[in-house]
C-alpha cells in the first residue's frame, strides 16, 4: 500500500512540473530542453531554507517558487529579446541547465555532487494532490483568460499575434516564468519528499522526462501530458522496468511520436477547433 | 607553460571543429541542429575501441573503421528518424525532437548493453613529447590537429570541386530548386549525413584516444554544438574557426584559471553569443522569421 502511495505521491509531483512546461510548450509553442534547472532552483532553495535556517515549509516552498521564477527571468529576458530560432532558444535554455548544475556541484551550501541528505519530509499525499489541484485550476483560468489566449495565439503565428498588438515578448516571459513556478513547486516537492537531493537529479535527462510527457500528452491540451506523465512514471515503476530501460523507451516513444503521431496520444484535446490542420505544416 | 597550453588547445579545438563541421553539414542542408550526431561520435568512439582492443588493428584501420561505421551510423539515422518527417515538411523543431530522442535512445542502448564502464583506447602514441622552443608538445597533440585539420580540408576541397559537392552547395542554397533540376534529394540527404557522420567517427576515435570511452561522452559534443553556433551554423569557416577559439579558450581557462569554471563558461559563452550576434561569426541569418 505504502508502494503505491509513494508511485502516486512521486507521480504527482512530476505532473505539476509537466504541467508547467505545457503551458510553455503546449500552449505558448517554445521549446525547452532545461526546465529541469528550474525544477532544481525550486528544490535547492527551499529544502536550504528548511535545513539550514528552520523556515516554515510553506514559506520555503514558497521561496524557492518565487526564485525560480525569478531565475528563469534571467535566462529568459535576453533570449527572449534577441528573439532567438525556436532550436536556439532550447538551447540557450539547456546551457543555462548545465552552468547551473556547475555551480551547484560546487557551492559548499548545496554540499557539491554528494548532494543534499536528511531534508524534513515535510510533503505527503494530500499536500501534493492540494497542490497538482490548485496548479489544474491555475493552469486552466491562465489559459482562458486573456493572457493565455495571447499564448495561444503567439504559438499559432507569431507575425499575426503581433500585427493584431499582442506583444510578443512580453507574452512569451510571462509564460516562462509561470512555467518556471510551477517546475520550481514540483522540485520543492520532490525535495521534502524525497529528503535527498542531488545535482545529478536535476539535469537533461529529467527535462528530457518532462518534455516526453508533454510530447506524448498532446501539445496544448492540459489532460493530455497528465495523463502522459501518469503512464511514463507510474507504469515503469510499478512494473519494475529498469530505470535505464526506461530511458531507452522514452527515446524510442519521442521518435516514433515525430514520426506517427506529432499531435501526441491525446492531440490538442481541450482546444481542438483552433486548429484546422494539426500537424504536417510548416509555419 | 604557455606554448604547450596553446598547442593542447589548438589540437582540442582541432577535435571540436571536426564534430562542429558535422553540425553545420547537416544544418546548413536541412536548417535543424541534429542532437543525435553527438550519439554518432560517441559509438563512432566505440567503434574505433572495438577495431582497436579486439582485433588489435593499427591505428590507421581503426581511424578507417570508425569512419566508415560513424557514417553509416549517420544514414541509418536520417533514413529512419528524419526522413519520414522531411517528406512530410514537418517543421524542424519536430526533426530536433526527434533528434533529441534518438540521442537518448542510443546513448541509454550503449549503458543497458555495453554498461557505463571507462574503456581506455590501448596507446597508439607511447607519451612522447617533441621539445619545441623550450616546451614540450606531445606528438598526440600535433597529430590529431594536423589530422583533423586535413580531414576538413579534403572536405573542402570535395565541396569546391567536385560534381556531387556542387551539388551539395545548390542543395544547401535551396533544397527545392536543386530537386527540380534533377538532383535526388533523398540521395544527397543521406550523402550528407554520410560525411557529418565519417567525421563524427574520426572525431570520437581522437576523443577517445585522448580521454577515455564512455557513453555519456557524446555530451563532449555539446562543446562541439557552441562551437559552430560560435563560428555560425551552416558555415564550414565557422565551424573550423569556432572549434578552434574554443578549444584553445577553454584549454587556457582551465589551465590558469580553473578546470571547474571551464564549463560554466563555455556555457555562458554560448548564450551571450547567441544573445548578441544570433548569426555567429559566419552564419547566415537565423532569427526568427517574423
Amino acid at each position: 500500500m505504502s508502494y503505491i502511495l509513494s508511485i502516486t505521491t512521486l507521480a504527482c509531483i512530476n505532473m505539476i512540473a509537466v504541467l508547467g512546461l505545457a503551458i510553455f510548450t503546449g500552449f505558448t509553442g517554445l521549446f525547452s530542453f532545461g526546465h529541469a534547472a528550474f525544477m532544481g532552483i525550486g528544490a535547492y532553495v527551499s529544502a536550504i531554507l528548511t535545513y539550514y535556517y528552520g523556515v516554515p515549509f510553506p514559506l520555503a516552498l514558497a521561496c524557492g517558487v518565487a526564485a525560480s521564477s525569478a531565475a528563469s527571468l534571467i535566462i529568459g529576458i535576453p533570449t527572449l529579446r534577441a528573439r532567438l530560432r525556436s532550436d536556439y532558444f532550447a538551447i540557450a535554455i539547456l546551457g543555462f541547465g548545465e552552468a547551473l548544475r556547475v555551480i551547484l556541484e560546487n557551492l559548499s551550501i548545496t554540499n557539491g555532487a554528494r548532494g543534499l541528505p536528511g531534508i524534513a519530509p515535510y510533503t505527503t499525499l494530500p499536500v501534493v494532490v492540494l497542490c497538482l489541484g490548485l496548479c489544474v485550476i491555475v493552469a486552466r483560468n491562465f489559459l482562458q483568460s486573456r493572457y493565455g489566449a495571447a499564448c495561444i495565439a503567439v504559438r499559432e503565428d507569431p507575425v499575426a499575434a503581433e500585427m493584431s498588438g499582442i506583444h510578443l515578448f512580453r507574452t512569451r516571459l510571462l509564460s516562462l516564468a509561470l512555467s518556471a513556478a510551477y517546475c520550481g513547486l514540483s522540485g520543492g516537492l520532490l525535495a521534502h519528499y524525497l529528503s535527498f537531493i542531488q545535482p545529478v537529479m536535476f539535469t537533461l535527462v529529467q527535462s528530457t522526462q518532462i518534455l516526453a510527457a508533454v510530447i506524448a500528452g498532446g501539445l496544448g491540451s492540459i489532460s493530455g501530458p497528465l495523463v502522459a506523465s501518469f503512464l511514463f512514471i507510474a507504469l515503469p515503476e510499478a512494473l519494475r522496468v529498469a530505470q535505464m530501460w526506461r530511458l531507452v523507451a522514452y527515446g524510442l516513444i519521442l521518435v516514433l511520436i515525430m514520426l506517427f503521431r506529432p499531435q501526441g496520444l491525446l492531440g490538442h484535446q481541450e482546444i481542438s477547433r483552433l486548429f484546422k490542420r494539426p500537424a504536417g505544416e510548416d509555419h | 607553460m604557455f606554448l604547450q597550453t596553446l598547442f593542447t588547445g589548438l589540437s582540442v579545438g582541432g577535435i571540436y571543429a571536426l564534430m562542429a563541421v558535422g553540425y553545420s553539414l547537416i544544418f546548413s542542408i536541412l536548417n535543424f541542429s541534429n542532437f543525435a550526431h553527438g550519439s554518432v561520435i560517441m559509438l563512432g568512439a566505440y567503434m574505433g575501441l572495438g577495431l582497436a582492443s579486439k582485433f588489435g588493428l593499427k591505428l590507421g584501420f581503426v581511424v578507417a573503421g570508425a569512419m566508415a561505421g560513424g557514417g553509416l551510423l549517420a544514414v541509418l539515422n536520417e533514413r529512419l528518424a528524419y526522413r519520414k518527417l522531411r517528406h512530410r515538411n514537418a517543421p524542424s523543431l519536430y526533426l530536433m525532437i526527434s533528434a533529441m530522442g534518438c540521442s537518448v535512445f542510443l546513448e541509454n542502448m550503449v549503458y543497458v548493453t555495453i554498461g557505463s564502464r571507462f574503456y581506455a583506447f590501448p596507446e597508439f602514441f607511447t607519451r612522447r613529447v617533441v621539445t619545441f622552443l623550450g616546451s614540450s608538445v606531445s606528438v598526440m597533440d600535433l597529430f590529431a590537429l594536423a589530422f583533423s585539420l586535413l580531414a576538413i580540408g579534403a572536405l573542402g576541397l570535395f565541396l569546391a570541386r567536385s560534381r556531387t559537392g556542387i551539388a551539395v552547395r545548390a542543395g544547401v542554397c535551396d533544397m527545392t530548386m536543386c530537386s527540380l533540376m534533377g538532383v535526388d534529394t533523398d540521395r544527397l540527404v543521406a550523402l550528407v549525413f554520410l560525411l557529418a557522420g565519417a567525421l563524427g567517427g574520426l572525431a570520437g576515435t581522437f576523443m577517445g584516444v585522448r580521454y577515455l570511452v564512455y557513453p555519456t561522452m557524446g555530451w563532449i559534443t555539446n562543446k562541439a554544438y557552441i562551437a559552430a553556433v560560435i563560428g555560425g551554423l551552416g558555415s564550414l569557416l565557422g565551424a573550423i574557426v569556432g572549434g578552434v577559439i574554443l578549444g584553445v579558450v577553454e584549454t587556457f581557462i582551465s589551465a590558469y584559471v580553473s578546470s571547474v569554471l571551464r564549463d560554466v563558461f563555455s556555457f555562458t559563452i554560448l548564450v551571450a553569443l547567441l544573445v548578441c550576434m544570433p548569426n555567429g561569426l559566419f552564419g547566415k541569418s537565423m532569427e526568427e522569421r517574423v
